[in-house]
């Protein structure tokens, strides 16, 4: 209860006092509906702890689950760059052509280290290219799959190993070969 | 224009999955077993060869098994419901319109085409699917969708593995000595009825007096045999209702006694609803949970019952589904029988959007933001980690009656850990 002017007795009215003090400041309208919608999805005690640029965010994730690259949008007032946007980057769009016939598989040999495969690494392999002469192919000989780069000639298929240790194999007309799919990508890590 | 449609289905396509990934299998016999590795469901040709049959259970030919080298895998639907999305994207790009029938088959729109380009086409797909998944299929073509069928059917013998049945002369020749229950939409009942009646090839059907099929069958058998005539009844469905119930449901390796196992079950499979219905954007109303003994116990007591529940109001969160299927267990459940089976169904489901607030009971703690963000973090989780990273307590940590699966593949596409390597 306060006193009021005229001695009569009153309920308390009026907004209720904020343990934080507060402060009222003047924002552009994009930026007010920005950091309201980003209040309701997560509430202002995230702010004490993120710097502000990760309140905007980026395009949202793509179905597919490889990690993809996220653009950060620079916070802050409407960007003059903003009508000259050209899209975002998206690592799925850049390294699968056909996702029906896209496959990962994982390097375990060193047969192909003078092109750059490595033990570990993993192949983006894509079965709806046409395998032609020089391009890095797994194909399967007498039922096992291997990693080498493919060879036409008039004599024959022969698959080349890209490794001095390794030697490059003949396909003779009593093997059973064919391909498995055609390596367009490889993903290194350097960590 | 006419309307053509085109079946096309995979060969023994479990088996067909799991030799993409390990093609030495090619020319061996190599079958896949069901759930809790039981029966099998899927065989090679060679392992056809060897007389094991559709279905049989695995104990019956484990001889066979041993003496032939046959190779048996236990089911990886993870993988089969990925290459089986891979075939129909494929498909999709040569037909304006599919309908995708079951895991492994789908019907096409081709009535774009003309007659002569038919064969061409469907040859042509077939070598498209097989480069571009490692898949094997067979194709038929028809001018409907019960012909298409009797199409794929004889394309399965023919060695190009595609066969087009439009003129009506060669159709006519072909029903004459194809046999009735191995027509669309005919089963063993109708067929032995049929041929009570004298009729047992497809030609005889459609030489009967369809007011009489009418009469003395109904009117899917009347339609099937318009269809076998040349006559379209059946459209392409490209639109699918949504679904009404879903059902998650598993036989235990080993037989259960305890509540507290069931309990474990239970939840699981109302966890795995959950957590479904959050993917389809549903919630149910209603959720019945079912237990029972083996039905081929000799010696034990034979009893199986189920119980729905009410949800206070529509929900696809998991622990009020938990809860509800525990308390429909312990309704059920009777101490001292040795379990075979547990399975929780959901239905009366409704689009998410449509959720009415009701009178009587707060719904604001199942809707409120906090609580779906949990459920939301919990399903990203595990899709993450891997599927059962993060479960919630009542599904138990030991989970001694989860089926077996001895001889599972690696998940070749769909976790890095699991992928294919090459040397």
């Amino acid at each position: 209860m306060v006193q009021s002017k005229n001695g009569f007795q009153k309920l308390k009215v009026g907004r209720k006092p904020n343990p934080i003090p507060t402060k009222a400041i003047r924002l552009p309208y994009p930026l007010v509906d920005k950091l309201l919608k980003f209040k309701e999805k997560h509430g202002f005690e995230e702010l004490y702890r993120k710097d502000i640029g990760e309140i905007f965010r980026g395009k949202s994730s793509s179905p597919f689950s490889i990690p993809l690259f996220q653009s950060r949008i620079q916070a802050g007032f409407p960007s003059p760059g903003d009508d000259f946007k050209d899209g975002s980057l998206d690592l799925n769009e850049h390294l699968i052509s056909h996702k029906a016939a896209t496959f990962f598989v994982r390097v375990t040999g060193d047969s192909m280290t003078g092109v750059g495969v490595f033990p570990g690494d993993l192949l983006i392999v894509d079965r709806s290219l046409t395998p032609t002469s020089g391009k890095v192919v797994i194909a399967v000989l007498n039922g096992e799959m291997t990693l080498k780069r493919l060879e036409k000639s008039k004599e024959g298929f022969l698959l080349c190993a890209e490794n001095k240790s390794y030697g490059d194999i003949k396909v003779g007309e009593e093997d059973d070969f064919s391909i498995w799919g055609v390596v367009t990508n490889v993903i290194h890590s350097l960590l | 224009m006419m309307s053509l449609f085109a079946l096309v289905d995979c060969n023994a396509f479990f088996v067909s999955c799991e030799r993409v990934f390990q093609p030495h299998l090619e020319g061996k016999p190599v079958i896949v077993l069901s759930s809790n590795d039981g029966c099998a469901i899927s065989r090679s040709n060679e392992a056809k060869a060897l007389g094991i049959k559709m279905g049989v259970p695995l104990f019956k030919i484990k001889d066979i098994v041993k003496k032939h080298k046959v190779h048996v895998f236990s089911s990886n639907f993870s993988l089969y419901g990925d290459m089986s999305s891979r075939v129909m994207e494929t498909l999709k790009t040569l037909s304006p319109s599919l309908e995708i029938y079951s895991i492994d088959e789908a019907f096409l729109d081709l009535s774009f085409l003309s007659h002569h380009e038919l064969f061409d086409h469907g040859c042509h797909m077939k070598a498209l699917v097989k480069q571009w998944t490692g898949i094997p299929v067979s194709v038929g073509i028809g001018p409907t969708k019960t012909l298409a069928k009797v199409a794929n059917h004889l394309a399965k013998k023919n060695p190009s593995g595609c066969c087009v049945l439009v003129d009506p002369q060669q159709i006519e020749e072909i029903l004459k000595t194809f046999p009735l229950q191995e027509v669309w939409g005919i089963g063993s009942q109708w067929s032995q009825k049929l041929s009570q009646f004298g009729m047992n090839t497809a030609s005889d059907l459609v030489q009967a007096d369809p007011g009489w099929i009418r009469k003395t069958f109904n009117i899917v058998l009347a339609r099937t045999a318009l269809e076998l005539k040349g006559v379209s009844c059946l459209s392409l469905e490209e639109a699918y209702p949504s679904k009404k119930t879903m059902i998650s449901s598993r036989s235990f390796g080993t037989p259960v006694t305890s509540f507290d196992m069931l309990r474990e079950a239970v939840s699981f499979h109302a966890s795995a609803l959950a957590h479904r219905l959050r993917k389809e954007k549903s919630k149910a109303s209603l959720i019945s949970v079912s237990i029972r003994t083996s039905p081929f116990d000799k010696n034990g007591i034979i009893y199986s019952n189920s119980e729905v529940m009410v949800l206070p109001f529509a929900s696809q969160d998991t622990s009020l589904l938990i809860k509800a299927a525990t308390s429909g267990l312990e309704k059920i459940f009777r101490e001292g029988l040795s379990y075979k089976k547990a399975g929780v169904k959901v239905l009366n489901l409704s689009p998410e959007s449509q959720s009415l607030p009701t009178l009587f009971t707060d719904e604001s703690f199942d809707d409120s933001p906090k609580r779906k963000a949990l459920l939301k973090t919990i399903d990203r989780l595990n899709h993450f980690y891997g599927k059962g990273s993060l479960v919630f307590a009542s599904e138990g940590f030991r989970k001694t009656w989860v089926p077996r699966a001895v001889c599972k593949s690696p998940s070749y596409t769909q976790r890095w850990d699991q992928l294919t390597t090459v040397g």
